[in-house]
Formats: structure tokens, sequence, C-alpha cells
């Protein structure tokens, strides 16, 4: 069992290189094995494989068993937790930039009406 | 009618970057000003609801340094960041050293310090802001952004939607 955070670091990292992310992209639409992802990619198996690898490991992807062959699953249970994980980072910033907006309302405001004797800019007191 | 600013957005576009987009209804002048007086600084900079930040020292200037600190009113709780100013470029550019000064609370932010970048863009009246920020290593960056300082957000998945839709379709 991963912990947690080492799951997160290795979602990071397998969606951190375009390859993969396309990978995923073509395995959401449907499962494929690994000579089937070689062709649209034109990249050697190896070379899939090696991507293959590094999205297992994050858990975006899985093996099944279909005969002889092992098609390729995406799984996007991972996904959910790297999501929330830029969501709730995202939603920090927003917080403090919604501010901003009011605080910049504010100062365009006093700038304006400026002339009409305002008190003292608080960032001046 | 005003239009309602965008909302922020946040890519990764590398290993060990986080860049944060958002564009606001004032002169570019104005926004800068919003993130080097210190006064002002600490009347928006504060993350999630109940936090203050009593201390904001800043010396605008290449090789100046600034300590910015924060402190939960409900429980106490203390961090900051401190840095040095690489660039001082007004009001087009800043550019900073980022240190974590992890104070009373208990976040690992790893060891490393990040460089900041922001960028602020003037056109028709709106001021978008890229704020740029560039960790040693891919884990310090993930810890960053792991730091759990908020509870109970709404969670909508749109950014990382967006990123593989982006990357599918190229």
């Amino acid at each position: 069992m991963i912990a947690p955070d080492a799951l997160l670091d290795a979602t990071f990292a397998a969606l951190a290189d375009p390859t993969r992310r396309a990978i995923l992209a073509r395995l959401a639409e449907g499962e494929a094995s690994v000579s089937e992802l070689a062709t649209p990619f034109d990249m050697s198996q190896p070379a899939i494989s090696k991507h293959l690898k590094v999205l297992e490991r994050a858990g975006l992807v899985t093996v099944a068993r279909d005969g002889t062959r092992r098609p390729r699953r995406f799984n996007p249970e991972p996904l959910s937790d790297a999501r929330a994980c830029i969501e709730r980072y995202r939603e920090t910033w927003e917080q403090s930039f919604r501010r901003l907006d009011a605080l910049l309302d504010e100062l365009q405001r006093r700038d304006a009406g400026g002339a009409e004797g305002d008190p003292q800019p608080k960032e001046e007191a | 009618m005003i239009a309602k600013p965008h909302a922020a957005e946040v890519t990764l576009p590398s290993e060990r970057e986080v860049r944060v987009v958002r564009s606001f209804q004032a002169p570019r002048d104005l926004v800068y000003r919003a993130h080097t007086t210190p006064a002002l600084v600490q009347r928006w900079m504060l993350g999630p609801p109940g936090w203050s930040m009593p201390i904001c020292e800043v010396d605008l200037r290449v090789d100046g340094t600034y300590r910015w600190g924060w402190r939960s009113d409900e429980d106490g709780k203390e961090f900051g960041f401190h840095g040095t100013f690489l660039e001082v470029d007004p009001p087009a550019r800043l550019r900073h050293t980022e240190f974590f000064d992890a104070g009373n609370i208990d976040e690992d932010m790893g060891a490393g310090h990040a460089v900041v970048t922001l960028h602020f863009a003037e056109q028709d009246g709106i001021t978008t802001l890229t704020t740029n920020i560039e960790y040693q290593s891919q884990k310090d960056r993930d810890a960053a952004m792991s730091t759990g300082m908020t509870d109970g957000m709404e969670m909508s998945y749109q950014n990382l939607d967006k990123l593989l839709e982006t990357d599918a379709a190229g």
C-alpha cells in the first residue's frame, strides 16, 4: 500500500509528461494493448511500455487479462485526489484574489473621488 | 455593466513549476501597488477566512528582503515566507525568492526554496497577473501544493480536465 502523499507525487509525476497525458486520453476512450498504443503515437513498444509503467505505478493505468492479451485500462481514481489538491490550492488563491478585487475597487473609487477631500488613504497612515 | 473577473487558473507548466493566472478590473500600476505596499498587501493576501497577516515587511529593491507572516485568529497558529527580490521592474514585473517559515504549524513544505515571478500585463483597463512559482524539485512543488491550509472547499475539476483535453486535442 502506497502512502497517500506518495501516490499523489506519483500522480503528478505521471501527468507531467505530455505523451503520458495523451496515452491517458487515448485509454479514457477505451482499453488498448501496448502495440495498439504504439501505432498512433509512432513510438516503439518499449518506449510505450516505459510510459505505461509510470502510469501503472501512479495507479492511473491497470492491466486487464483477456486470454493472452493484456489490454491497458484507464483508472481515473487517483486523478480525483490530484484534481482535488489542485482545486484546493486554486481556491486558496481565489479567496485572496476576491479580497484584492474589493480592495482594487475601493482604491479606484478613492482615486476618482480624491479631489473631494477623502480621508487620508490608509496605506499612507 | 462590469464583467465579472475571471477565476484564477492553476496550471503545471513543468515538473517543478506551478502557474496561477488571474485578471483584475484595474490598471496594472494599482495591482502592482496592491502587491508591494505592505498596508495594502495585509488587507488581501490572507488565504482562507480566519487568517490575518500581522507581519509584512517589504524592502522593495533588487537585493532587498521581505517577510510575510500569517496568524490564525482561531488557534494562534503562525507561519510565513521570507525572501529576497531578484528583479523589481514596476509596474510590469517582480521576481523574488521564497523560503517557507514553518512557525508553529506542522506542515512540511519541503526544505528548498522557490523562485516566484509576477508578471503584470494590462489591456483595456484589465490587468492579467501571471504568477509563476518554480521550486527546486517536483517533490518540493507537490509538497507545497498538497499543504492543507484549506478545508471543506467546494471541488470543481475543470482545470485538470482542461489540461487533459488540450493535450488530447494537440
